[in-house]
């Protein structure tokens, strides 16, 4: 078995803040949109736009290093083996067959998971963020002559973007356990090393 | 004069001057006013009426009841530019007393002037101007109903015949110590309307005379203390801040002294502008809410109730002795009068909350009325979401039972207040009392008097409260919060506004998604040939 460092100190740092951000987003977002009372309405609203700010700087730094890094070509999506990566999820997994795609630093994500995250985004993403700016700033809609918006469709468009990242969520959260352990794509996350199946020997890992 | 003298005069003269200095100069004891008005010869008085201090007034203050004639205070009367409606005190009918028409006697004593007996009096003589009402600095000054708007100056005994004596005031003595209005003069009225301390506004009664920070942040006695004029600032004896025709928008900057402003200088954006919060979420507000709605809890909040209902319909019973009789509550407030029907009174109201721009709209005698399910609009705040001219205000809604025509569909004009035989406070008669109402407001009349729920708004704007007193964000912003009745404005964690089924299907995708991968995981479990642990 062989081992790479797959995701470096920032990648990681990115990824754990943010899921971090966006699971007390969704926190305190469903609150604010009146779904349960946990901090109260006007802790929810100022967290929830704390954290927003929170995640803004962090994208600022984290697209500053995909282009500076060049790590932003690991979202040029790919065809090549997606039907066979979707087989195996859909069949594969349960029979104990080897993943088809292995990852490499060229390649960190294999073609349906870049999909999604290229999903989230390029749509998923622009979603939040435009309907969160406008809701932010909603006094300022008449000096921008937005006099035709509704706040509830933006709070809409707000809410269904909110259900759409719990649904990526709960997805990643599972995908998450389906690597060669239960386990590996975690500790591959947190420590950045990641490590490559044998196809020759599946059975031994086991 | 020999050097000693001249030592000894000296040394008295230093010893003199500070008790000299102390009685005649002393700022602390000086008059802000340059006139003392109690070394007025003029004003030595004895006064053996209001209009013989008036005319004194006049020989300094010649312009003066030229200036009072042409106010809203003195003509009881409002033409509305933009309904085109006649208003005022002399044409509304309103669901407290009904109206001031055909009962211009006991009305009158809230009047500034002198001698307004019925509908047919003229008293529009400059003497005739009531200077005292609002210029009493001694507290002493009164006016009781009954006597047309004139003080008693001599013990009479009131109404005759009963063996009651109202005490006369001294007229010299109140009219030495005139000074500008304060708290107390303004709310002689103010504070009374609808026939006692309280009844009508909800926010403006007695306990302001001497209010607490808690009660209103502005008027505080050990604070701002603010006179009603500090913000109905008054010009050439014109009041700004009618609710006839309030400010319910006010889009200017705070106003700037030098500078001309033709704005409403009572509102609060006059002083405080259009970003008063340090948190711009706040500040974001102020583009639909009014002020007050946030800044005044409740109504009614200085230990004084307000009535909230008045059923006339009740009026009228007798007790075994076939007297007139009331029924006090455990506070000592009337909760049934023979001669007025049933009240219920309220104290730390929560207001209801409107869409207002501004604009009121009056039912009037001769309006048809009809009966319904609803009550009938006294008067009604006109406003929307949409209109761009509208702000969310808190209204006092008061609501009640009271005397209408069926016939012709029109409220009654009553004549309750008389020392006559058609009074309904005298006799307790209706239809009398109808008859003689509707002929004095030239109306026509069936002869029938039947009872019909009627309702009126008042706009909330007094008892501020201090800022950490003020609504929190979940007050509104939460299912059945203060503002749920509130149509046209999505308000975050009101359920009400979200779209139909978003959070059923959303949730019931999110139920799908966590299926799904408990399916998917289930079958890794269970699959014979699992790789997986």
């Amino acid at each position: 078995m062989a081992r790479i460092y797959l995701f470096k100190g920032f990648e990681r740092f990115w990824h754990w803040s943010q899921a971090a951000l966006i699971i007390f987003m969704l926190l305190t977002g469903f609150e604010v949109h009146g779904t349960y009372t946990v901090f109260g309405f006007e802790k929810a609203v100022n967290l929830h736009t704390l954290a927003a700010w929170t995640l803004v700087g962090l994208w600022v730094f984290a697209i500053f290093w995909h282009l500076t890094t060049g790590e932003w070509r690991q979202y040029i999506p790919t065809t090549e083996k997606i039907v066979a990566v979707a087989n195996f999820y859909s069949s594969g997994i349960f029979k104990g067959e080897p993943h088809p795609f292995k990852p490499s630093l060229a390649r960190k994500h294999n073609p349906l998971q870049l999909l999604t995250y290229l999903g989230v985004l390029t749509l998923l993403s622009p979603l939040i963020w435009i309907t969160g700016w406008l809701y932010l700033f909603y006094a300022d809609w008449a000096a921008w002559g937005l006099t035709a918006l509704q706040l509830q469709w933006v709070a809409t468009g707000h809410t269904v973007g909110a259900f759409l990242m719990l649904a990526f969520l709960i997805s990643h959260l599972y995908l998450a356990t389906t690597g060669h352990t239960v386990t590996a794509h975690v500790k591959s996350m947190i420590t950045g090393w990641e490590d490559t199946e044998d196809e020759a020997v599946p059975a031994k890992k086991a | 004069m020999r050097i000693k003298d001249f030592w000894l005069a000296a040394m008295f003269s230093v010893l003199l001057l500070p008790a000299v200095h102390a009685a005649d100069d002393d700022p602390a004891k000086l008059l802000k006013s340059t006139a003392d008005h109690s070394k007025f010869e003029a004003l030595a008085g004895p006064f053996d009426s209001g209009p013989a201090v008036t005319k004194v007034c006049l020989s300094c203050h010649t312009e003066a009841s030229k200036q009072i004639h042409q106010t809203q205070h003195w003509k009881w009367e409002y033409k509305n530019p933009q309904t085109g409606q006649m208003l005022g005190k002399k044409h509304i009918v309103n669901n407290f007393c009904t109206s001031v028409k055909s009962n211009e006697g006991g009305c009158s004593s809230c009047h500034i002037g002198y001698g307004w007996k019925d509908v047919q009096t003229e008293f529009n003589a400059e003497e005739n101007v009531d200077c005292l009402a609002c210029h009493d600095n001694t507290g002493k000054y009164k006016k009781p109903a009954g006597f047309a708007g004139n003080p008693v100056v001599k013990d009479t005994e009131f109404p005759p015949g009963s063996g009651k004596i109202i005490r006369g005031i001294d007229l010299a003595a109140i009219a030495q110590k005139v000074g500008k209005t304060q708290r107390t003069t303004c709310g002689a009225c103010h504070f009374y309307g609808g026939g006692g301390d309280g009844v009508k506004h909800g926010d403006l009664d007695s306990s302001l005379d001497a209010p607490d920070k808690a009660l209103d942040v502005h008027m505080d006695v050990d604070g701002n203390n603010f006179t009603c004029s500090t913000c109905h600032k008054t010009d050439g004896h014109q009041v700004p801040g009618s609710r006839y025709s309030p400010t319910a928008l006010d889009k200017e900057p705070a106003h700037l002294r030098g500078k001309v402003d033709t704005s409403n200088p009572a509102t609060c954006q006059s002083c405080h502008g259009q970003a008063p919060h340090p948190v711009a979420r706040l500040n974001e507000h102020t583009a639909k809410i009014a002020c007050q709605t946030c800044h005044i809890p409740a109504f009614a909040r200085g230990g004084q109730p307000t009535k909230m209902w008045w059923d006339w319909s009740t009026a009228g019973k007798m007790d075994k002795d076939g007297k007139p009789f009331s029924i006090k509550n455990e506070d000592g407030y009337d909760t049934y009068a023979s001669i007025k029907g049933d009240f219920i009174w309220k104290e730390n109201v929560i207001p209801e909350y409107v869409w207002f721009n501004g604009t009121v709209k009056y039912t009037l005698t001769g309006d048809k009325i009809e009966r319904s399910d609803k009550p009938v609009p006294i008067n009604h705040f006109e406003g929307s979401a949409t209109d761009g001219k509208s702000m969310i205000w808190p209204i006092k809604m008061f609501r009640g039972k009271q005397p209408y025509d069926p016939e012709n569909k029109s409220l009654i004009i009553n004549h309750l207040a008389g020392n006559d035989d058609t009074a309904y406070w005298k006799n307790f008669n209706w239809d009398k009392a109808a008859k003689v109402g509707m002929a004095n407001a030239h109306e026509k009349f069936s002869g029938k008097v039947e009872f019909i729920e009627t309702e009126s708004m008042w706009p909330i704007t007094h008892m501020v409260a201090p800022k950490d007193k003020a609504l929190a964000c979940a007050d509104c912003h939460v299912n059945n919060g203060r503002l749920e009745k509130v149509d046209g404005v999505y308000m975050p964690g009101r359920s009400r506004d979200h779209m139909a089924g978003l959070d059923k299907v959303g949730w019931a995708a999110m139920a799908l998604v966590l299926l799904g991968v408990i399916g998917h995981g289930l079958i890794r479990v269970v699959s014979p040939n699992r790789k997986h642990k």
